[in-house]
């Protein structure tokens, strides 16, 4: 593929559908020609890599902290505030990775701002799209569980949360539907829904990933009304 | 009977129906179908276990076969 091409697929979306990717795949992973697809065992390493990160930001703070204590115990206000910056860089990372993710009808949803009827409308869509458990969840927390091969995703209608290793980690992923303006809200979880439905390593080829970490850690930063959907896929995931 | 919808801003609109033995039906959701592929959506024939896949052809015997837009990383 040459680079003049490449440039085209960046600049314009569409030009994708000229080149079609083989059977199966979903057709969007065209315009990211450059990026590997993911598998259980990538996403593993990937975790890792973010866990890893984690500890090399925070460490650095803990042990100036300590240090400080030592050399000086009347500088403990000084390590109150490096363990402050330890504990609050990695929260800001989670952060923003639970707010990549926008449950429908929650504080940032676009839920109400299309044609009169039409949230009804995608809504029933959606609801015959997915079973009874799905349907229940998405209508009081706003988020659609859907079960993978590489995990339990968690679907808003914009981003993507991935629930993996019996519960214990969950990814967030950036993606949204490229022109959504018009959009009502239940119809962009349908987009991402169908998407994933067509190729769930491909979809996540397609949306970057914001952030991996505990569970617990994206939890604290959700909005109320959708923790309980993340409860919900870390036992779906427990069970497998 | 099978159904060819476009995900679009009143939640979707139906553009076609038609049957197996409707050879006329068929005829005319291909071509609605053909216009919206060119146009840049992607069609997603979904399966009565909750599957969904890619098609680049109407098939005649579909249940229900979505079209939506493209999807990117944020």
């Amino acid at each position: 593929m040459s680079e003049d091409e490449l440039l085209s697929r960046r600049r314009d979306p569409t030009a994708a559908i000229a080149a079609l990717p083989e059977p199966g795949r979903l057709i969007e992973t065209a315009t990211v020609p450059w990026r590997r697809r993911p598998d259980a065992r990538s996403l593993e390493r990937r975790g890792w890599g973010w866990t890893i990160w984690t500890v090399a930001i925070s460490t650095p703070f803990f042990a100036v902290a300590a240090l400080l204590v030592v050399l000086e115990p009347m500088l403990f206000v000084v390590s109150i505030w490096s363990i402050a910056h330890g504990i609050a860089i990695p929260a800001l990372y989670a952060r923003r990775g639970a707010r990549s993710v926008v449950a429908l009808g929650g504080a940032r949803s676009s839920a109400g701002t299309a044609a009169p009827g039409a949230e009804c409308m995608a809504l029933g869509l959606l609801g015959d799209l997915v079973g009874h458990e799905a349907r229940e969840l998405v209508a009081e927390r706003g988020l659609l569980m859907e079960r993978g091969e590489l995990g339990v995703w968690l679907l808003g209608e914009r981003g993507a949360m991935l629930v993996r290793s019996h519960g214990r980690r969950t990814d967030c992923w950036c993606v949204r539907i490229g022109d959504a303006a018009d959009l009502p809200a239940a119809d962009r979880i349908s987009h991402l829904l169908l998407a994933l439905r067509e190729d769930e390593a491909g979809f996540a080829t397609v949306a970057n990933m914001d952030f991996s970490g505990a569970s617990w850690r994206i939890r604290v930063h959700m909005e109320k009304n959708a923790r309980p959907a993340l409860a919900a896929a870390r036992r779906a995931a427990r069970q497998g | 009977m099978s159904r060819l919808i476009r995900l679009d801003r009143t939640g979707h609109t139906t553009l076609a129906e038609w049957s197996a033995a409707d050879r006329e039906g068929y005829e005319r959701a291909s071509a609605a179908f053909a216009r919206e592929l060119d146009s840049g959506m992607i069609a997603s024939a979904t399966g009565p276990d909750g599957s969904a896949e890619v098609v680049r052809e109407l098939p005649l015997d579909a249940g229900l076969i979505v079209l939506r837009r493209q999807i990117a990383g944020g």
